[in-house]
């Protein structure tokens, strides 16, 4: 199923055309290749009061997708749905269908907790936890699956995502120190080791730097250039420069007068940071607001 | 560990093949666990108040409240004994207020450092210490003395259970006052003693009401410090506190070995309007301070 | 001094008047007066209990098994034996209840349903000692007898623990009553400690693909765990101390119990029952040496517990 992106003024990219996705063999402008999430009519309440009001897109596999906007918009909101981790708040419900290679992942035969093993996420604070390890931490979600596995196995898991994170070298000497005793850029690194410990096909990033400062904002910059090669990543960010760097699609999320979020515009993020085809997107990424 | 191109069935089956059995069972089990013991923790509450209650009620009677006891082993009532916790709590209360609400007035307002960490450690392990303790050390100091059980003992040992509670949680109320009002109120040329005793107090009313109201529906409930104070006695004794004087909860005690039917139905109406005392404040302060919360 | 002309009150602080001094002292004088009374309150004990155990020595008076005011000889160990097990017993039966209903207060129970929950919960730890000790005898005791009493002699009454006839009365109704009164003890303190695990724990370890019980398990549960040993402690201190309920329902036995059937005593129940019969002197320091056993336990339980919880929450 493809969602028609011509009401934003945009024609849908064929994934092949987009840079990274010359990667994926085989590639049609059919939405249901691997990693692909694709959005009709969603909405999210809280209770009686919508926060996010009828997005339509489609997030391209192994690219990353920027989400920007003002705060308040709803961006996180909308984040969070794509795992479902939106509903763990109590009066909160969800309208519309988000698929995940084909599949409604708010049907009623889709488990949450499987699909969290599929569409990982990685928080604005680093998060992680304080009585493990980072060895332990790493492997934190990989010991909850079933089916026992050697001391072999967890340490290349480790070592793996650890490197995949770009944390290996600074941290294969100390790995069974207290997970909390890192620099927060380390810290959030190691938070985006956990998630890729557990395979993931996407990675939802909400606002994944904001708590870093310059330097460590841009080591998390350059490990997403590299993850996009194997990963779908959606990443809300507030900072425009960032998303400019990093993304090569751009989602953009404004505040209607009811007060919920909603999206404005969404393609190529050259396209929408220099032709934008929206004025009020014109107005934003100029600076005139937000 | 790339993602690979799984086709759109192979998705769909991991997502909707479940955990695996044992882990969503054991998800539901611990659950199902969580929720009977919880039940559990509800039942005696329920089963007591209800046992109370029923049996309690049989035994209310006009006489119950104004009779004292008879040595007959039925008739008679149980007034010496109501007197006597009113009367024994009231004193307490004018003991125990004003020292514990001033003591805890000089920790949140004053006392810093180590002076004001021995005095709160000392009020929470007094908090601590078994009330019969309590007792044991009222009777040294205030019964042996005079060779004579008496209620005024009676009475400082229910002051001394119910010092450290009032001064705890008056500190606790005292120190969410916010400093703001403080500095508005010198600024106005305020001096701090009254500063403290008009605004501050005032402003933290509610909270302190609370912890006295709850003290003195401990101090109502308490026995074992009145056994070797205030003894008891088959006597109304009004304001003559040099002699022993009966309360509720020794009454329910005394006659609970009472192998008397009508005696230890007199028990159980006694233990049923203290525990309806006890309750009614309890219920009244956190109410009050559930629905504080609810609303903001 | 003169300001523009006119002559001005050089303004004090808003301390320094002698109002303020005096109200400043006097409310000192009343917290250093709370202090003075719990070291009144140790000192006093220690002065009475001395005789008792000069007259033993203190070895000789904790392991003592004979408590026999006749011949006045006394030893605290059938006492100090009884508390131990009574509030074993408690503590076996209260723990795991009341952990698993503060997860469920915490972690699982909708708002509309937690509060109040929690609220009756509470309640019982307002209910006096003594009408509790009353349901205890006519209603508790009973029951127990005749259902779990009678299934555990039946069962196991070869093995000394379970030996003997079970009665309405006795140890392991002591027991259950006072698991009943540590429950609120056990539950409240979980409970706020668990709350206190920042939610961005628990999402972390959901968006890994956690069930909520693993979430639990691994992510709030270790956090919360000094706590909870700190709840349990208190809830330990509260079962020792605990007297009318306890004496009511405990059998007033002198022997060192062995089986939970026993007809036992605790300290403070021995105290409660004993006291005023006891002759001023050596029986009376004895008894006050009882006390102060329980005391020193009681404090050393309580800094056991203000260090694993930090400030005691109630």
């Amino acid at each position: 199923m493809t969602s028609d992106l011509t009401s934003q003024g945009r024609v849908e990219p064929a994934p092949g055309s987009a840079p990274a996705a010359a990667a994926s063999p085989g590639s049609t402008a059919d939405a249901a290749a691997a990693g692909s999430i694709s959005i009709d009519g969603l909405s999210c309440s809280y209770g009686s009061f919508r926060a996010v009001r009828d997005v339509s897109t489609l997030f391209a596999p192994h690219a990353v997708t920027a989400i920007i906007g003002p705060s308040g918009c709803g961006k996180s909101t909308f984040l969070r749905t794509l795992n479902r981790m939106h509903e763990l708040t109590p009066g909160a419900t969800v309208a519309g269908h988000v698929l995940l290679d084909g599949v409604d992942i708010y049907s009623s035969d889709v488990d949450p907790v499987q699909l969290r093993r599929i569409v990982g996420m990685v928080f604005q604070r680093p998060n992680p936890f304080p009585t493990m390890s980072i060895y332990d931490n790493v492997i934190a979600g990989l010991r909850l699956a079933s089916g026992k596995r050697d001391k072999s196995e967890y340490d290349a898991i480790v070592e793996q995502s650890l490197r995949r994170a770009a944390l290996w070298d600074e941290v294969k000497d100390k790995l069974q120190q207290n997970g909390t005793s890192l620099s927060g850029g380390q810290q959030q690194r190691l938070c985006i080791a956990r998630a890729l410990a557990v395979d993931p096909e996407v990675i939802l990033m909400d606002e994944p730097a904001s708590a870093l400062d310059p330097i460590a904002t841009l080591h998390v910059e350059e490990l997403i250039a590299e993850l996009r090669a194997n990963y779908t990543i959606v990443i809300v960010t507030h900072n425009m420069q960032q998303a400019a760097r990093v993304s090569d699609y751009t989602a953009f999320f404004n505040m209607g007068d009811d007060r919920a979020g909603y999206m404005v515009e969404m393609g190529p993020t050259d396209d929408v940071f220099n032709r934008p085809v929206n004025s009020v997107t014109a107005d934003y990424v100029s600076g005139r607001f937000g | 560990m790339s993602g690979s191109l799984t086709p759109a069935v192979d998705r769909r089956a991991t997502l909707t093949s479940g955990l695996g059995g044992r882990r969503t069972a054991v998800d539901r089990l611990m659950r199902g666990l969580a929720v009977a013991c919880t039940a559990i923790c509800i039942v005696p509450l329920v089963a007591i108040l209800l046992y109370v209650t029923v049996q309690g009620i049989k035994g209310l009677s006009v006489d119950l409240l104004t009779k004292p006891p008879t040595t007959l082993g039925e008739g008679g009532g149980a007034v010496n004994s109501i007197l006597g916790t009113i009367q024994m709590v009231g004193l307490a209360s004018l003991l125990a207020i004003p020292l514990g609400v001033l003591a805890g007035v000089y920790l949140s307002e004053y006392a810093s450092g180590r002076v004001a960490r021995t005095v709160r450690f000392a009020g929470d392990v007094m908090v601590g210490i078994p009330s019969i303790l309590i007792g044991v050390f009222v009777f040294t100091i205030l019964v042996l003395p005079f060779g004579q059980y008496n209620a005024f003992a009676g009475a400082v040992s229910l002051a001394v259970i119910m010092i450290p509670v009032i001064m705890r949680t008056t500190e606790e109320i005292l120190v969410l006052v916010p400093d703001a009002l403080r500095e508005a109120s010198y600024a106005l040329g305020i001096r701090r003693y009254r500063t403290i005793l008009t605004i501050v107090i005032r402003t933290g009313l509610a909270g302190i009401l609370t912890g006295v109201m709850l003290a003195v529906a401990r101090a109502a409930g308490e026995t074992a410090p009145l056994i070797m104070t205030a003894l008891g006695s088959r006597l109304v004794n009004v304001f003559q506190w040099g002699q022993p004087m009966d309360a509720m909860s020794l009454f329910v005690y005394n006659g609970s070995r009472s192998p008397y039917p009508a005696v230890q139905e007199q028990a159980w109406a006694v233990a049923f309007l203290l525990l309806l005392f006890v309750l009614v404040i309890n219920v009244i302060v956190r109410a009050r301070s559930w629905g504080q919360k609810m609303s903001s | 001094m003169t300001v523009a002309g006119r002559t001005v009150q050089l303004r004090a602080g808003p301390n320094s008047g002698r109002s303020d001094r005096v109200f400043r002292r006097a409310t000192a004088a009343f917290a250093v007066a709370v202090l003075v009374l719990l070291i009144a309150i140790a000192f006093q004990l220690v002065v009475d209990s001395r005789e008792a155990f000069q007259a033993f020595g203190i070895v000789g008076f904790v392991t003592g098994v004979i408590w026999d005011p006749v011949k006045d000889i006394y030893g605290a160990w059938p006492y100090i034996v009884g508390t131990l097990y009574s509030s074993a017993i408690a503590l076996i039966l209260a723990t795991p209840i009341a952990i698993m209903a503060a997860i469920y207060l915490a972690e699982w129970a909708p708002l509309r349903l937690a509060a109040p929950l929690t609220f009756v919960i509470e309640l019982l730890a307002a209910i006096p000692s003594v009408v509790i000790g009353l349901w205890g005898i006519y209603v508790l005791g009973p029951i127990l007898r005749d259902t779990v009493g009678a299934a555990l002699s039946s069962a196991f009454g070869a093995i000394p623990v379970f030996a003997g006839i079970p009665s309405a009365t006795g140890l392991y109704v002591a027991g259950v009553i006072l698991a009943i009164m540590i429950l609120p003890t056990i539950i409240s303190i979980s409970r706020e400690v668990m709350t206190a695990v920042p939610q961005s724990q628990r999402e972390a370890m959901l968006a890994l693909g956690a069930t909520k019980w693993e979430t639990v398990r691994h992510a709030v549960l270790p956090a919360a765990r000094s706590g909870m040993i700190g709840a349990v402690i208190l809830g330990l201190g509260r079962a020792l101390g605990e007297t009318m309920a306890v004496t009511m329902v405990i059998g007033n036995g002198q022997d060192v119990p062995t089986s939970v059937f026993a007809q036992a005593n605790t300290i403070a129940s021995k105290i409660a029952t004993t006291f005023n019969e006891a002759a001023i002197g050596l029986n009376t320091s004895a008894l006050i040496a009882l006390g102060l056993i329980l005391l020193v336990i009681t404090i050393l339980l309580n800094i056991a517990a203000r260090l694993l919880v930090g400030h005691t929450a109630h």
